[in-house]
């Protein structure tokens, strides 16, 4: 099991849904975070002063998948994410021990 | 059948109050106790042909009591202008300075603040009063008590310029919003609504000093208070300011200024819309009746002065910070109204539209000024209300007629008085408990240091 980490522009998350669900995801968690990579962050004005946001407003998306759908989903992650522009985002890939289903109690692969 | 039955006590009940209105009217203009009685004798006393003029005076009385209302809900102007203007985590504060404001200033101008506003025969600087009693006395209830040019009774009058006082402590509670110390905010502004704001009023509607320049015929002229409501409120609240500091992170160590954003623009929107929409009791009110033409005038000029700040602060900070800047054509509003009250009855209508432009963009120039020499005023209250009170007040002697010198003369000792009575109360404050939080509380947030609650309670 991997865990799928990415973090996307927020008006690409309804794309990257649908190619989630397109490739069979069945779920998946997101939470809006804010950060910057070499995109850096850009200047705003208020009330005559500059000042720069370091951080911008990104999406993580979280999927657990089995090992054999580890590159569809992560695949269908960065196409669907892709404008092309700097500040796309990135995708991670991470070793998942366990996964526990609560109502079932079930382990493994089939609680995914 | 179930429809009839409902529909029936409707006009059963209208016809039975209408039976009863029948019955009552003339019992009242034969009884002696009934509410109009004083009225209908005055009627009488004073001859049929005098009938106009009691419905002149009745309806100005009218109009009065709703510009005080409209006046009152300038008050919540201020308060979410304050709120969206500042940082979440200070509104339960900001709102609850606003809360102690109006309920003080209204209790206070009861308490002294009217009598000493307005003390009659006195020195022409400074007369204490005692507490405002029955207003209605001595014909202070019908036109016995201004006649038609002051169109309202005792009463009327009062709880007028009560609604005024409190707006100039209010003005200061912007400036110093986010890290005055609740306490000693709350000391402050009582005293300041109290007797600064009224000991200067009186120089000028009291028939002080200012309203006897010139042996009485190049007096000061101030028609609704560009100085002496706004500017004494900018002068008082730039003392408060220069002796509170800065904001902490408003400077950083290089001297460059570093905005704190405020929370809520839709906030701070309504509470614009909410002064605009107010400023036409506290102009219109001004008028002191509902005559006609004087009225007219007045809320013409309110509105176009208000809308060519608008468009001036627009035009203004959109050249000159490359971006349209909403917090900027918020204040212009505001600051075309503020160059307007001073002679909002005495300008053309292509004048007023130039006192406010001038206003709408000297104000952004001022904020951007207060900005870099470190006084911070997180909603740019001193330059709304300080600066384009200055010139709201020398603009009628360009437009509207009024003697320039006595209007310089107005302009610096109300402000003089109002910078210098601020400093001396809140510096002798400062001396005794201190006027600022800590900085650990200030970066809590006065909400949780202060009251110990959140506005927006995330967790419900």
């Amino acid at each position: 099991m991997k865990l799928v980490v990415a973090i996307i522009k927020p008006f690409k998350l309804e794309e990257v849904k649908e190619a989630l669900s397109e490739v069979g995801i069945e779920g998946m968690t997101v939470t809006e975070v804010k950060g910057f990579g070499r995109q850096k962050g850009h200047t705003e004005i208020y009330r005559g002063s500059e000042y720069t946001v370091d951080f911008l407003p990104k999406v993580k998306v979280e999927i657990a998948v089995q090992d054999e759908a580890v590159s569809q989903a992560a695949e269908a992650i960065a196409k669907s994410a892709k404008t092309g522009k700097i500040g796309d985002g990135k995708v991670f890939v991470l070793p998942l021990e366990e996964a526990i289903r609560i109502r079932t109690d079930e382990r493994g692969d089939t609680a995914l | 059948m179930t429809k009839i039955l409902i529909k029936l006590p409707g006009p059963l009940l209208f016809a039975l109050i209408a039976a009863m209105m029948a019955g009552l009217t003339p019992a009242l203009a034969q009884e002696e106790a009934g509410p109009v009685d004083d009225y209908l004798e005055l009627v009488e006393s004073a001859g049929a042909e005098y009938a106009p003029a009691f419905d002149f005076f009745t309806v100005s009385m009218l109009w009065t009591v709703i510009a005080a209302a409209l006046v009152f809900l300038m008050h919540l102007g201020f308060a979410t202008l304050e709120a969206g203007l500042t940082q979440s985590k200070n509104t339960v504060n900001i709102l609850f300075k606003n809360v102690w404001i109006i309920s003080i200033g209204l209790i206070s101008y009861a308490v002294v603040g009217f009598n000493t506003h307005y003390p009659g025969d006195f020195n022409g600087w400074i007369s204490i009063g005692s507490m405002i009693g029955d207003l209605n006395a001595d014909g202070g209830g019908t036109w016995g008590y201004g006649g038609l040019g002051l169109a309202m009774t005792g009463y009327g009058d009062f709880i007028f310029q009560a609604m005024f006082a409190a707006t100039a402590a209010t003005i200061v509670s912007g400036a110093v919003a986010e890290r005055v110390k609740l306490s000693a905010f709350m000391i402050y502004s009582t005293i300041l609504v109290a007797f600064g704001y009224t000991i200067a009023g009186s120089w000028h509607w009291g028939g002080g000093w200012l309203s006897q320049l010139g042996g009485g015929e190049a007096g000061f002229y101030d028609f609704a208070g560009s100085t002496v409501v706004h500017g004494f409120g900018g002068a008082a609240a730039l003392a408060a300011v220069i002796i509170l500091g800065p904001r902490k992170g408003k400077y950083t160590d290089d001297g460059t200024v570093k905005p704190i954003l405020g929370h809520s623009m839709p906030l701070a929107a309504v509470g614009v819309f909410l002064l605009f929409f107010g400023w036409f009791g506290f102009n219109g009110g001004s008028v002191l009746s509902a005559n006609p033409g004087p009225l007219g005038l007045v809320f013409t000029t309110t509105a176009l002065a208000a809308a060519a700040g608008g468009i001036a602060s627009i035009i203004v900070s959109w050249s000159v910070l490359k971006k349209p800047d909403l917090s900027m054509a918020l204040n212009g509003l505001l600051a075309g109204l503020v160059s307007i009250t001073a002679g909002a009855d005495s300008v053309s209508v292509l004048s007023s539209i130039i006192m406010g432009a001038v206003g709408g963009a000297i104000v952004v120039f001022a904020i951007i000024f207060f900005d870099k020499i470190k006084i911070d005023d997180p909603v740019g209250a001193i330059s709304v209300h300080g600066v384009c009170g200055i010139w709201g007040t020398v603009a009628v002697a360009i437009f509207g007629g009024a003697n320039l010198m006595s209007q310089i003369i107005g302009v610096i000792g109300v402000y003089v008085f109002a910078f210098v009575f601020s400093l001396i109360v809140f510096g002798i404050i400062k001396a005794i408990m201190g006027v600022r939080v800590s900085e650990e509380e200030e970066s809590e947030g006065l909400d949780i240091s202060e009251h110990g609650q959140e506005a927006y309670n995330t967790n419900s």
